[in-house]
């Protein structure tokens, strides 16, 4: 295991050494975290799903009604059974994963921008940049996000897109403070004064040495956020404002089994325990992440 | 003395003036939604075959040709004043039909924070005076779950055990129909109105129907409190002062439920008022699973209606009492920490 | 008349951990009556440890283990947590060293002091605070009633350790655990707080234990010393006797001591002879000197 121990060497010879051997040490704290191995598994099957699901079965599959079919049981033909309109449960939980999985990117890339952009000039300059910057902050801290995406969805009309924006306009905030906290802590250390009196620009400064410090932290956070995103989504979606019919969105699946419920269970059921299971896997994942990088390991 | 008042008074302006800033900023929010959506204001009333002078008419007398500011200025007078328009759902002003549906959903609201609060403080007491031990792993366990489960998935989960399969509570809704109109609405709160009125079965019925949605509301909002609790509890228990009343021959009972509960009830006001904001929060996902009357049916009924007026109007009152609920754990803290009270 | 309040032989700590046990404290044997005996020692050393176990405050999962731990009659060795408790506060004493830290910061001292009182001797409310008021004026502090309805980030640190002997002292014990009673306070202040302590182990024919990690501060309050390392008691003497140490380590400490009336270029540093590390064949044990009032 020559890589091991070149990664594990307690004096590096590179920079990039260091910071590899750095994540490997991470990686083997984190693998002792058994809840969070867990959450990494859930996560990464999610993934998987995601990205092979149209490999593994047809997409069509998944839209196309067959009402001869409709409302069956588990069988081997169809593990999860079929829904109202036929269709295969299992293929559109996998093909719902891909949804969930598009909203929580889409959500995270807007995210963590905005918090950035808010939070790193608040901490840096201080004053009264500071001050606005975090009343605005603030303000938004206190909207409620799912009434807040219910009127906007009022407006707007429902729809994928329109759930991501309401999602994340009320979502960035924590970064901002997260970012803001991070910032003020590094402002005053000796290296960034030591950057500064090489003649490195404010914005130099800020994207070079501090971002990167922000990250991780960022990354815990928005791990233990995707739960809560995630069932947002999928309570809107529930209520019809996410996306739209015939997509396999795991919320609208739920509601629509709501009418089946009492004699098909399987038709709301299973697409809300993949909501409860992925919500789960990344709570355990942050958890762990958390754990792990606050040394409790 | 009289400086601890004024700081206190100065912080007290202070946080006043937080509220109304953020209050103001979500009616921008609500009146940007209301004038800047993609259906022309004036189409929806007139109707899209009205002449040209009707348009023009209508359109001045909504005000739709002043200043944008002005426009702003107009609506935050007519919200003052309690004007949120009428529901073109029930054509009557949206202001009655919220005082209406809202008491429904406080009474679920108010059970499930109870539960949580109850039972969620001392089950994260005992997980942090138990670190590491079972009743700790149980209660993180449980906690865990919580957070991950979807509320609307859960309440159909419930219904469909607990009152399909096993009888054990009464379903959707508030009151079964025969119990209609009996108890006179005094507060709006069903159990509450029919103990006033003394009418026993209705309350038996009343609370059959609310304990399903309850409890799980409440197991979910125990999944949070207890979580917080663990947390600032652990985090007490590794002070000095622990030690130090341990060292008097003080119980381990008094070091906790005294001490060090006594440090930490400023934090858990700030969690269960985040709770309840919370709990109002998601009454829409609640209520459409148990069809029940409140104000998150209305907002979601609405929002199919495409009554605007009542969806703002709802949003509005959710939105001003979960703001006023975040600043209100900020005061308590600001006035009650023997510490903060003093750095003026 | 046996004047030992204190015997304790063979005491160990030992923490267990993924990496081996760690043993921090290690065969430790000593005798205390009523006097003042200091344990000087390093961060590490177990000093602090050694006091821990005597109250039973020593926690799980670490293991504590002893030939014999007795308190005047009571064998310690046999007290279940319930015992302790009856112990502490009533028997044997603690004192901490951030009075800003080791007090609850939301209730008022003297309730605080008065706890004590209550838990101890179940008194009523008035008569507890009447117990508070008399201890706090016993530390010399002025306007008592006044002092009782303060918070800890009020007062001084010179008051606020006056406020927590107060507080540990009020149901009458026999032994009093200094833990760095003074490390956190002003120089000035730190003998006012000292001459207090001993004017009220005196009074009271009660016997002290002072942990500390000044040397000096040691040698000239305490009557005996104790010198800890790694776990290890290494020295044992007389205070007046410690210029004849006979440690390596006692003589380096002893030697980098700045003194007043010489003049030297450079103080000497400690060199760390990793052999002191090692277990002692026979561990150090000393009788208790039986100084009266």
């Amino acid at each position: 295991m020559a890589m091991r121990a070149w990664l594990l060497d307690p004096a590096p010879a590179s920079r990039r050494q260091a910071r590899l051997g750095g994540w490997f040490r991470a990686w083997l704290a984190f693998r002792r975290n058994t809840l969070g191995m867990v959450g990494l598994a859930i996560v990464l099957l999610l993934l998987a799903v995601a990205a092979f699901a149209p490999l593994i079965a047809d997409p069509a599959s998944a839209l196309t009604q067959t009402l001869e079919n409709r409302l069956q049981p588990a069988t081997w033909a169809h593990p999860f059974g079929t829904d109202e309109l036929g269709r295969d449960i299992l293929v559109r939980v996998m093909f719902g994963a891909r949804i969930t999985l598009t909203i929580v990117v889409l959500v995270s890339l807007i995210v963590v921008p905005i918090g950035l952009a808010i939070g790193l000039p608040a901490g840096y300059f201080g004053g009264w940049i500071d001050a606005a910057l975090m009343r605005v902050t603030d303000i938004f801290l206190a909207f409620p996000r799912l009434v807040l995406a219910l009127a906007f969805a009022a407006a707007l009309g429902p729809g994928i897109e329109n759930a991501v924006i309401a999602i994340a306009l009320t979502a960035w905030p924590p970064y901002a403070r997260l970012a803001r906290a991070e910032t003020m802590t590094r402002r005053r250390s000796e290296f960034i004064q030591a950057a500064e009196l090489q003649g490195a620009s404010h914005l130099r400064i800020i994207s070079t040495q501090i971002v990167p410090l922000c990250m991780p932290s960022v990354i815990i956070r928005l791990t233990l956020d995707m739960a809560g995103i995630i069932l947002t989504a999928a309570g809107l979606g529930f209520l019809g404002l996410g996306a739209q019919p015939p997509s396999p969105e795991w919320g609208a699946m739920v509601s629509t089994g709501r009418e089946v419920l009492l004699d098909q269970w399987w038709v709301a059921t299973i697409p809300g325990l993949a909501i409860f299971v992925t919500s789960l896997g990344f709570n355990l994942l942050g958890d762990g992440l958390r754990d792990v990088s606050s040394g409790r390991g | 003395m009289a400086r601890r008042v004024a700081a206190s008074l100065r912080r007290l302006g202070a946080l006043l003036f937080s509220v109304v800033l953020t209050f103001l900023g979500l009616t921008c929010v609500t009146f940007a939604i209301g004038r800047f959506m993609p259906i022309d204001p004036v189409i929806a009333i007139v109707g899209d075959k009205a002449s040209q002078e009707t348009y023009d008419r209508v359109y001045r007398e909504l005000g739709l040709h002043e200043p944008v500011i002005v426009q702003y200025g107009n609506y935050l007078a007519r919200i003052a004043q309690g004007e949120f328009g009428n529901s073109v759902m029930t054509a009557r002003p949206v202001l009655e039909d919220l005082v209406r549906v809202f008491p429904a959903t406080i009474e679920l609201a108010a059970l499930a924070l109870v539960i949580g609060v109850v039972f969620g403080i001392p089950a994260g007491v005992i997980a942090a005076t138990n670190r590491g031990r079972w009743p700790d792993q149980v209660m993180r366990f449980l906690s865990l779950v919580g957070y991950s489960m979807p509320v609307f998935w859960l309440g159909l989960v419930g219904l469909l055990l607990f009152y399909a399969k096993l009888g054990w509570v009464e379903g959707p809704g508030r009151l079964d129909v025969m119990y209609d109109d009996i108890v006179a609405p005094v507060t709006g709160m069903l159990t509450i109105d029919a103990l006033l009125a003394g009418e026993d079965e209705v309350f038996a019925n009343a609370l059959g129907h609310l304990v399903l949605p309850a409890s799980i509301l409440g197991f979910l909002s125990l999944a949070y409190v207890a979580r917080m609790t663990r947390s600032f509890m652990l985090e007490q228990l590794e002070q000095e002062y622990i030690l130090a009343a341990l060292a008097k021959g003080l119980s381990p009972w008094r070091v906790v439920w005294v001490h060090a509960l006594g440090n930490i009830w400023v934090q858990l006001v700030t969690v269960i008022a985040l709770t309840f904001g919370s709990l109002l929060e998601g009454a829409v996902l609640t209520e459409t699973v148990f069809a029940w009357p409140g104000l998150g049916l209305y907002m979601k009924n609405s929002l199919f209606a495409a009554d605007l007026n009542a969806v703002l109007g709802g949003t509005l009152l959710i939105g001003a009492i979960y703001i006023l609920l975040n600043m209100l754990s900020d005061l308590v803290y600001a006035l009650v920490d023997p510490r903060a009270r003093d750095q003026g | 008349m046996d004047a030992t309040l204190l015997r304790v032989r063979n005491l160990s700590v030992t923490y267990p951990s993924d990496t081996g046990d760690f043993r921090a404290v290690r065969n430790v044997s000593f005798s205390v009556g009523r006097e003042r005996l200091g344990i000087v020692g390093e961060s590490g050393s177990g000093k602090s440890t050694t006091g821990r176990a005597i109250m039973g405050l020593v926690r799980h999962p670490a293991r504590v283990a002893s030939d014999e731990m007795m308190l005047g009659d009571t064998d310690l060795r046999r007290l279940s947590e319930r015992g302790f408790r009856r112990l502490r506060g009533k028997r044997i004493a603690m004192v901490l060293q951030d009075p800003k830290y080791s007090l609850d910061p939301v209730m008022q001292v003297g309730q605080q002091i008065a706890e004590t009182h209550r838990t101890h001797l179940s008194s009523s409310r008035a008569a507890a605070k009447q117990a508070a008021l008399e201890m706090l004026e016993a530390v010399h502090i002025r306007d008592p009633e006044r002092v009782y309805h303060m918070y800890p980030h009020q007062v001084s640190g010179g008051m606020g350790q006056r406020i927590m002997i107060a507080m540990m002292l009020i149901a009458g014990p026999e032994l009093l655990i200094a833990d760095e009673p003074t490390s956190a306070l002003d120089v000035t202040v730190q003998s006012q707080v000292l001459s207090i302590m001993d004017e009220l182990v005196r009074g009271r024919g009660m016997g002290l234990i002072l942990i500390s990690h000044n040397l000096h501060l040691v040698s000239s309050f305490c009557d005996r010393v104790l010198v800890m390392y790694a776990g290890q008691v290494v020295e044992v003497c007389a205070a007046s006797r410690l210029g004849e140490a006979q440690h390596p380590y006692t003589r380096g400490l002893l030697a980098a001591l700045p003194e007043l009336g010489r003049r030297r270029a450079e103080l000497p540093q400690l060199q760390r002879d990793p052999a002191w590390m090692e277990d002692i064949a026979t561990p150090l044990e000393t009788p208790a000197l039986g100084v009266g009032p």
